[in-house]
């Protein structure tokens, strides 16, 4: 399998550049993980994260023939040769395939992701009726491995003050969470030119989310609650 | 001064709303121009002129223009938002790019009543 890799390493190498390689694969290689695994035997200075291999963790995402996606799900018949695999673009490289995630994790945690209620807790669990719960879904299911926010050119210029698809989409499974009481806050904590408004819902994000979700969607509800608040 | 990303200006929905109620009052003008230019018995000077002197006409034109210039305004401004990094420099073009607006809604009126 031929593939074309950005390699750079900043202890050693001057620039960035693409390496070629040509491997051989076993039966065995389904995935374009596989691959890059199979790769790494031949050339252990290559570098790349990898975890669960079975597109839960979301730590392979990378840029796939100018697409970005996980190569553990990503099959090697799928794609066309030579695979052109580069690291997901509008992050720090800190070597090969590896980018420094600190900014999407800090727009992430910028928008509280997690239940606030001050109500004490019941003695067992908040519960939500199956109609509430219902509302989670195709929200919760973000593995946060920066796909779509990645891939969204608001993002590129403004990742300091642009929340970014992935952040917008928990962002709104919180405020469409019945047992979430900080819906004001949260609107009154979007409501701003960049964090929220540099969305101009050209839907990249759908394009790329290996997990089929619709950021999109969910940011198109916030501007909806947005608007409910104030006409 | 400090170095440090400022967020939090509290507005954004209002220009939002607004490029799209100007989109909408664009689509339907255009229509509506459309059918006024379409139902003339012939298109020479004479019944072009006259139309633009109908007062619906020109009125109709005037909400056209300010719906066009202010979802030109929004448009522009996310574009200074996403590439123009400088702050100085942003709200000098901000200011260049309103006055040249309110120059243009001054002349396109003149226009209107001129004919």
């Amino acid at each position: 399998m031929r593939l074309s890799i950005y390699r750079y390493n900043p202890d050693v190498d001057a620039k960035p550049y693409m390496q070629d390689y040509d491997i051989a694969l076993e039966p065995t290689d389904r995935m374009l993980l596989d691959a890059l695994i199979r790769l790494k035997e031949h050339d252990d200075s290559f570098a790349f994260r990898r975890s669960c291999r079975e597109g839960v963790c979301g730590s392979d995402a990378m840029n796939i023939n100018g697409k970005n996606g996980l190569a553990c799900i990503t099959k090697i018949a799928d794609v066309r040769e030579p695979v052109v695999i580069r690291p997901l673009p509008g992050l720090p490289v800190i070597r090969d395939l590896i980018v420094d995630m600190s900014q999407f994790f800090k727009q992430y945690h910028s928008v509280k992701p997690y239940v606030v209620n001050d109500d004490p807790p019941p003695e067992k669990e908040r519960l939500q009726s199956p109609e509430d719960r219902e509302e989670l879904n195709g929200l919760y299911e973000c593995i946060l491995c920066a796909c779509c926010s990645t891939a969204c050119p608001s993002f590129w210029w403004n990742p300091d003050k642009f929340v970014g698809p992935a952040g917008l989409l928990q962002a709104y499974r919180f405020l469409a969470d019945t047992r979430d009481q900080a819906t004001g806050e949260r609107l009154d904590n979007l409501e701003d030119p960049y964090r929220l408004f540099r969305c101009h819902s050209i839907m990249n994000c759908v394009d790329v989310c290996p997990k089929g979700l619709n950021p999109t969607r969910a940011i198109g509800k916030i501007k909806e609650m947005l608007v409910k608040r104030t006409v | 001064m400090v170095k440090r990303e400022v967020v939090g200006a509290h507005y954004g929905l209002r220009d939002w709303l607004a490029q799209r109620i100007t989109a909408i009052i664009m689509a339907v003008y255009t229509l509506l121009f459309l059918t006024a230019l379409a139902s003339l018995p012939q298109i020479d000077y004479g019944h072009w002129k006259a139309m633009w002197q109908l007062p619906l006409i020109r009125y109709m034109s005037v909400l056209f223009l300010v719906s066009l210039f202010i979802h030109a305004w929004i448009g522009v401004r996310n574009i200074f938002m996403d590439y123009i990094k400088d702050a100085g420099l942003r709200l000098a073009l901000y200011v260049l790019v309103i006055l040249a607006l309110v120059c243009y809604m001054a002349w396109s009126i003149q226009i209107l009543w001129g004919i």
